[in-house]
């Protein structure tokens, strides 16, 4: 079977703004892809193409084998969607909210009610089914959003941000459920994340800044190509600090969330080197094993939460686009 | 909660298409206004408030000062279809604008990314605001006693499809408007530059006779005249003959030139409107994004 995504040189501008600068890549069926990356990073307006709500600039992708322009009726078939920002109406239940998705997705008639009942349970929403949503806390909205994403079993599922504001319990149910979905059916699932962790289910992660993929593998690969400890240090004098890491040990340090970061081979063996060598008072110290949020420092030379601080402008765009796209 | 690893899987499935689903979408997006119109109780007993104090403050208001020229005939008489186009009119925009606060908390991606035409999302938008506005239009017909309009069951039967067919044109308008509209700011715009002027030229709340030339133009060009004139002749022809010579000094009827309308063609105007508006809110969302 052909790729269930497949994405060339795809870019969208806004005037002088380049959300996205021509990704490519491609998804296997049955995989669980993933876009990493922070805020502003472009992962939503790429989702957004893919689900044929936004026209590309340049570029092409077709999802379980249908141009995303030309054949938009056919794509939306086969694809679900679980939208970062609510899309609930707050004024209907639970019910009414699943019933209304039902009929416009074209789910059978006499499968509707079995339907309704096993997404309602896989979310713990059964009790709140006939309550209006606007009586929902915030993480019982999400909950009923992604029920209503996985209703009508599509061979596509897109999840931008799916598990944003949820507490641990209700995430690894949803998990949970997604993971037996995948073991019963050839499910395709391309998701957006800002959490580490959630990227960890993915088969293949795509870490994304500023509009451009800057590498795609899986998890495992990322973390290995990595392979030096983080360590994390603070002193009275940061500049001092990073410059005898480069002239005594040739480190490249970098200033993150306050401290001074850098990355070496066994890095609980280097710290007491670190101590006698560095000359210069050391407060505090931490060593880390790789994780993906070293990955994404690794390959954009800054951690995820500095990206987003740092791209408050771009994210302010970027909302000024979806606003104006709706 | 329960157990996660019991729920069994829904098989994968591809929606089929077609006719019958976007016929599905028609009726599912007319049944939610219903729903949205039926829980807004508030709303539904609170929507008469400004109807009811044209009818009987400025209706009587201005009935004390024209006495003379009407004779027998009450003017709240005569503006009682008026406050009922009124009402229609309102809730019709006001139901076609809902469109954009769907598009400003989101639910407009949930219906613009399912697997069915625009143009079913759009006819099921102006059946459900249509039938919403005429059930409103129908709660004026309650207080047809206050402006000594009988409540005879043939004129309901001749009033109700009218209402019907004015709510369909008017939530089309609404919605092709609302189409291109991106702010809810915007809402405010469109009641004084567009609806405002469409009630005040209709003759809902004076007769369109011996005024000048400029504003019997705008009279004539004003859709909302050719649905207010019909339901107006229904609540005259049901009025007994002592009011018959204040009718006729009340209700003209649209001409042109000289040229009496028949009802039948003022109803094919608005029906026509109707169509080409609904044409015209379809071209607007087959191109939003």
């Amino acid at each position: 079977m052909s790729a269930a995504i497949v994405v060339e040189e795809l870019s969208k501008r806004y005037g002088d703004f380049e959300a996205v600068k021509g990704v490519s890549f491609e998804v296997a069926p049955g995989e669980t892809f993933g876009f990493l990356g922070p805020n502003g990073a472009g992962k939503s307006t790429t989702i957004s193409m893919l689900c044929t709500l936004l026209t590309p600039t340049a570029g092409r992708a077709s999802v379980a084998g249908f141009d995303v322009v030309r054949q938009r009726m056919e794509v939306r078939r086969r694809i679900g969607l679980v939208f970062q920002d609510m899309t609930l109406d707050e004024y209907l239940t639970a019910d009414e909210n699943l019933r209304f998705h039902a009929e416009l997705y074209g789910v059978p008639r006499d499968e509707t009610r079995q339907r309704l009942d096993r997404v309602l349970d896989m979310v713990g929403l059964t009790e709140r089914r006939k309550s209006i949503v606007r009586t929902f806390s915030g993480g019982m909205k999400r909950r009923l959003e992604i029920a209503r994403g996985l209703l009508h079993s599509p061979r596509v599922l897109f999840l931008d941000e799916p598990t944003v504001g949820l507490d641990p319990q209700t995430r690894s149910h949803i998990w949970a459920y997604i993971n037996e979905l995948k073991k019963a059916e050839a499910i395709t699932m391309f998701l957006t994340t800002h959490y580490m962790d959630e990227a960890e289910y993915c088969d293949r992660i795509a870490i994304m800044d500023q509009g451009e993929i800057v590498v795609i593998d899986t998890p495992a690969a990322l973390k290995a190509s990595v392979g030096e400890d983080r360590v994390q240090i603070s002193t009275d004098n940061d500049d001092a600090a990073i410059g005898l890491l480069e002239s005594r040990f040739g480190i490249s340090a970098v200033r993150s969330e306050g401290t001074v970061s850098f990355h070496v081979y066994g890095g609980e063996s280097f710290v007491p080197r670190l101590f006698a060598e560095l000359g210069l008072p050391i407060r505090s110290v931490s060593v880390a094993r790789p994780t993906l949020d070293d990955v994404f420092m690794k390959y954009t030379g800054r951690t995820i939460r500095d990206a987003e601080a740092s791209t408050t402008d771009l994210i302010r765009n970027n909302m000024w686009v979806r606003a104006r796209a709706r | 909660m329960a157990t996660t690893t019991e729920t069994p899987v829904i098989s994968v499935s591809e929606a089929r298409g077609g006719a019958h689903e976007d016929l599905r979408a028609v009726a599912m997006i007319w049944r939610r206004e219903l729903i949205r119109f039926g829980r807004n109780r508030t709303r539904l007993i609170t929507a008469p408030a400004q109807p009811l104090l044209f009818l009987l403050v400025l209706g009587t208001g201005l009935g004390a000062v024209i006495s003379r020229k009407t004779g027998d005939l009450d003017f709240r008489t005569f503006m009682f279809p008026g406050v009922i186009a009124m009402s229609v009119l309102f809730t019709a925009i006001f139901s076609a604008i809902s469109i954009v606060w769907d598009r400003e908390f989101g639910f407009m991606r949930e219906m613009l990314v399912a697997p069915v035409h625009r143009s079913a999302l759009v006819v099921g938008k102006c059946l459900g605001g249509a039938t919403v506005a005429t059930l409103q239009g129908c709660t004026m017909l309650v207080f047809a006693g206050l402006a000594h309009v009988p409540y005879s069951p043939t004129m309901f039967l001749v009033l109700i499809p009218e209402m019907a067919l004015v709510a369909f044109t008017l939530t089309a308008f609404g919605t092709m408007i609302a189409g291109r509209m991106s702010q809810v700011e915007s809402f405010q715009v469109v009641m004084q530059l567009v609806v405002f002027p469409l009630f005040f030229l209709s003759g809902a709340m004076f007769p369109l006779k011996g005024l000048p030339g400029w504003l019997m133009v705008l009279t004539k060009i004003d859709p909302l005249s050719y649905a207010v004139d019909p339901m107006r002749r229904a609540v005259f022809a049901h009025l007994g003959h002592h009011a018959a010579a204040a009718a006729h000094a009340l209700n003209p009827g649209m001409s042109w030139n000289g040229w009496f309308i028949p009802t039948g063609l003022e109803l094919v105007i608005v029906a026509a409107l109707g169509l080409s508006m609904l044409g015209g809110a379809m071209y607007s969302f087959a191109k939003a994004e």
